[in-house]
């Protein structure tokens, strides 16, 4: 096997007559010395549009076709805007029933848009010039004498300004203009309250009735059946109050009825009424309402993160990201054999936060 | 084209109008010394170069949709009862945030598109910044003197998913506010300041009746006017630092090979952002998103199941899930490290691809220009550096869908979350391992192509019955591109006694440093390119492979 021989033609690529433009830097001359060495540019290969015009002409064609396309999308775009009602749904395979609307402009808009860039781009391709040209590029440093210049000229200033030397106005300055953004501070306190113990309390409180969420009517405890889910919230919130999502985000409560003797907590089974065991359905993960309960094994999991917890053993987390058990709510009957509650959460319902302790 | 300087008094009638304009803006602006630097600029071509054009057209996209929807959009909680023309929703209560949402969908012409063109856009111009920040990780090009724009570029990327996270909680619907719960949960979970900025968001308890007007300023002006600004200047840079172009015949460090911006890329580039909005159009005609409409008004005690961020928030969402439940609980107060802790990774991983232009610079110790493209093999520690963290990446994202994912395969969600939590520590392991092999095996498939030529695949037959392939010897340019990179040298300590004898202090960071330089470029962790000297001798020995 010969070493390599360098043809003639790997030397430095042709070039436009006039163009000033060359490949800098290249090794230009066929190195036996160094095989490893730049050759230079390679020659430019002519498309089939630079040596047959005929091709070109083509090429024209399929670039004026395809913005000659693009036009008559934007006009079937307009048509289909005056055109078609607002309501009417189509069947398009395999996506199903479609807005006529929606599916018309955006095919049609879709069209037109891309049929420019498709005519640009083959056009730029086929057409234009693919001659490969070098340009210079210059490094990004300054020189030192420009370097030098510019220290230069910001020591004169710097000591124009006497900053250096009049201490007192220099630290004053600062300090002013350290003081002076605390005022944007301030303003930004406007945003919200203190926490205070807001997020402690909910709107449960002793001989607050339990209204079923789906009926708006208050529960008993015969409403209440094995295996089933209920939600419920405090008497005297209503959906059209303005504080309604502020309250329902903590008070949200889910239900269930488990056989007395399967609750496994001495606590949870003091606070039931009737095996009826009432807990917040707000995770204590990171807030969301949970609502899948598996009523065989009286597990409840979360669909947003999967923190699942046990209903007959304290709601404690048995899987998943939660970090507490899920906050029960003491409950009774009142003289009337309503469900109500004993008093408000004991602790704070829903995700954890610092003061929670 | 006629450049000479016309010295004649000009006679105005007469000169193109196209040039009298330009006359007259020069007289003003000064625009033919601008024109001079840039009209004729110099451009590589690689397809993995339009990358960043895809994220460029989305975003224009992005702000010419987002405009129009902001004449229809109210951005307002207050609750009215729904009238509109969409029947399953009418008498439900509902924000007035969510009512002008569905009154763009059903009763806007064409608002239901322009609706989807903005929200495809923008997952497109996430997953292409996404896409291209990787392109100029794995070629190195954010050596110097590009540190700067990889930094603007990385913070486009932030708050490109911060302005998608407020821009898709704007509806207030059911999905979207889950995410804004799910957000305020995280909030609370920052210690000693956590309620307070949480109470200060939202203007008091979640949901409050601020927050979408809120998201609604960040989400218009504060974040796309920074993203803006930082778009401009990465261009300005681009342009500035010329761009980056990969090894190859006559292309050199010190210059730029490729084709003019007037014509071809003007053809070419413009020509590609109608492409990229006509795809996008064409997405939006047939492939819905975000329907509002069947998820209802956010509620707080209300949920779907399978609830899944926009795909860019989708990583952090992971983090949230696979971690265990920690909480700390000590005078009077509680550590809430099973959000904390995944709110600080998300930071911490995101910072970690930031960061490393400036970890690896400070390995090599390499103060000089990098115009030239690694490819990914060149660099096998950096590369496998790369893979780990998208792996990281990945198993955030299929953390984040552990539901989706235990559904759609019929798998125990348990088990699916043990296997990403496990994978979170052993993941990245494995594919930085993996990854550095193949890069290695790479490396020496390129060193046996310049000294043994290419396989051509011919089975020769030699007289005494030997069978060899007959290998082709590469071209100059062949050999020129696969030998045209630099390879380091492992930094060493130096001397550990000065000149007069007396032992010096060898500081920490110095021996980490010679450490870390040799897992990157010390024996075993690069194959050394071939010399001249090697590629002779072998030549030399005529016929023998």
């Amino acid at each position: 096997m010969s070493s390599q021989d360098i043809p003639e033609e790997n030397l430095p690529a042709e070039q436009s007559a006039g163009h000033d433009k060359h490949a800098h830097g290249a090794v230009s001359v066929a190195d036996e010395e160094n095989p490893f060495a730049d050759p230079g540019l390679p020659p430019h290969e002519h498309r089939i549009q630079d040596v047959d015009e005929r091709a070109a002409k083509r090429s024209e064609r399929v670039v004026a076709l395809l913005f000659t396309v693009s036009m008559l999308a934007t006009i079937a775009f307009i048509v289909a805007y005056v055109v078609i009602p607002n309501d009417k749904s189509i069947f398009v395979f395999p996506i199903g029933h479609i807005s006529a609307m929606n599916f018309a402009l955006g095919l049609t808009l879709g069209t037109a848009l891309f049929c420019i860039g498709a005519g640009a781009v083959h056009w730029a391709r086929t057409l234009m010039s693919d001659v490969e040209v070098a340009d210079d590029r210059h490094p990004i440093e300054a020189s030192p004498e420009l370097r030098a210049k510019v220290h230069a000229d910001f020591r004169e200033g710097a000591e124009e300004s006497a900053i250096g030397r009049r201490k007192l106005i220099r630290n004053t300055m600062f300090g002013a203009l350290a003081l002076v953004p605390l005022s944007g501070v301030m303003l930004l306190g406007g945003l919200g309250p203190a926490p205070g113990t807001k997020l402690r309390h909910t709107m449960w409180a002793k001989g607050k009735r339990l209204v079923n969420m789906n009926t708006n009517q208050p529960l008993r405890p015969e409403d209440v059946a094995v295996g089933s889910l209920t939600f419920a919230m405090p008497d005297g919130l209503a959906e059209h109050d303005e504080n309604f999502q502020d309250e329902i985000a903590k008070a949200a409560l889910m239900i269930v009825r488990l056989q007395p003797g399967n609750i496994k907590d001495k606590r949870e089974l003091d606070w039931s009424h009737e095996g009826i065991v009432a807990f917040s359905k707000i995770c204590t993960h990171v807030g969301c309402p949970i609502s899948l309960y598996e009523q065989q094994t009286h597990h409840v999991l979360c669909p947003c993160h999967q923190s699942t917890f046990d209903l007959s053993d304290g709601a404690r987390v048995i899987f998943g990201p939660a970090g507490h058990a899920l906050p029960q709510l003491r409950i009774g009957v009142d003289d009337e054999g309503y469900l109500q509650a004993l008093g408000d959460f004991e602790e704070p319902v829903g995700p954890a936060f610092w003061e929670r302790g | 084209m006629s450049t000479a300087p016309n010295q004649e008094p000009r006679s105005r009638g007469k000169a193109p109008a196209g040039e009298r304009i330009a006359d007259w803006a020069d007289g003003r602006l000064g625009i033919y010394s601008l024109a001079k630097a840039n009209m004729r600029k110099i451009f590589p071509d690689h397809w993995s170069f339009m990358l960043g054009e895809v994220c460029l057209y989305s975003f224009i996209i992005i702000i010419l949709t987002g405009v129009y929807l902001t004449l229809f959009f109210h951005p307002s909680m207050n609750e009215v009862e729904y009238h509109g023309s969409y029947i399953p929703l009418q008498g439900q209560l509902m924000s007035e945030a969510f009512n002008s949402t569905l009154h763009i969908s059903f009763d806007v012409r064409g608002g239901l598109l322009v609706r989807q063109i903005h929200h495809w856009a923008a997952l497109i111009f996430l997953a292409g910044m996404f896409v291209h920040m990787m392109r100029v990780f794995f070629t190195g090009a954010f050596r110097k003197p590009r540190e700067i724009n990889w930094l603007f570029g990385f913070l486009l990327f932030v708050l490109g998913m911060f302005t998608g996270f407020t821009g898709y909680s704007l509806p207030d619907d059911l999905l979207s506010g889950t995410g804004v719960r799910f957000t305020e949960g995280a909030i609370l979970s920052i210690p000693i300041v956590g309620t307070y900025i949480s109470m200060f968001l939202f203007g008091g308890e979640f949901p409050g009746h601020d927050f979408v007007a809120r998201f609604y300023s960040i989400h218009i002006l504060l974040l796309p006017g920074i993203m803006l600004g930082l778009v401009v200047g990465h261009l300005i840079l681009v342009f500035y630092h010329k761009h980056t172009q990969f090894a190859g015949p006559g292309k050199t460090n010190k210059n730029v090979v490729g084709m003019p911006l007037l014509p071809v890329y003007m053809a070419k580039a413009g020509g590609f952002f109608f492409l990229v909005f006509g795809a996008i159009a064409a997405i939006a005609a047939i492939a819905q998103i975000n329907p509002i409409w069947a998820m209802g008004p956010y509620r707080p005690d209300q949920v779907s199941t399978g609830a899944q961020p926009d795909w860019y928030m989708g990583f952090a969402e992971g983090l949230v899930r696979y971690m265990p439940g920690w909480e700390i609980n000590f005078w009077g107060h509680t550590l809430v490290l099973g959000v904390f802790i995944p709110l600080v990774l998300f930071g911490l991983v995101l910072a970690a691809i930031a960061v490393y232009p400036f970890i690896e610079s400070w390995v090599t110790g390499d103060k000089s220009e990098h115009h030239i493209l690694d490819r990914p093999r060149n660099a096998p520690t950096r590369t496998a550096f790369g893979v780990a963290w998208v792996t990281v990446y990945m198993i955030g994202l299929v953390g984040g869908g552990n539901d989706l994912i235990a559904t759609h395969f019929h798998l125990s969600i348990n088990a699916v979350t043990w296997f990403v939590r496990i994978f979170f520590f052993a993941g990245p392991v494995i594919a930085f391992i993996a990854t550095k092999r193949i890069c290695l095996g790479l490396q020496r498939r390129d060193r046996d192509k310049v000294l043994h030529g290419r396989e051509t695949g011919i089975i020769k037959r030699l007289p005494h019955g030997e069978f060899i392939e007959v290998h082709e010897p590469l071209s100059q340019e062949q050999l020129h591109t696969l030998t045209a990179h630099h390879q380091y040298e492992p930094a060493a300590i130096g001397p550990v006694v000065d000149e007069n004898g007396v032992e010096r202090k060898v500081k920490a960071s110095e021996k980490l440093r010679a450490k870390l330089s040799n897992a990157y470029y010390g024996e075993d962790n690069q194959i050394p390119k071939p010399t001249v000297d090697e590629y002779k001798e072998i030549t030399s020995g005529h016929g023998h492979h």
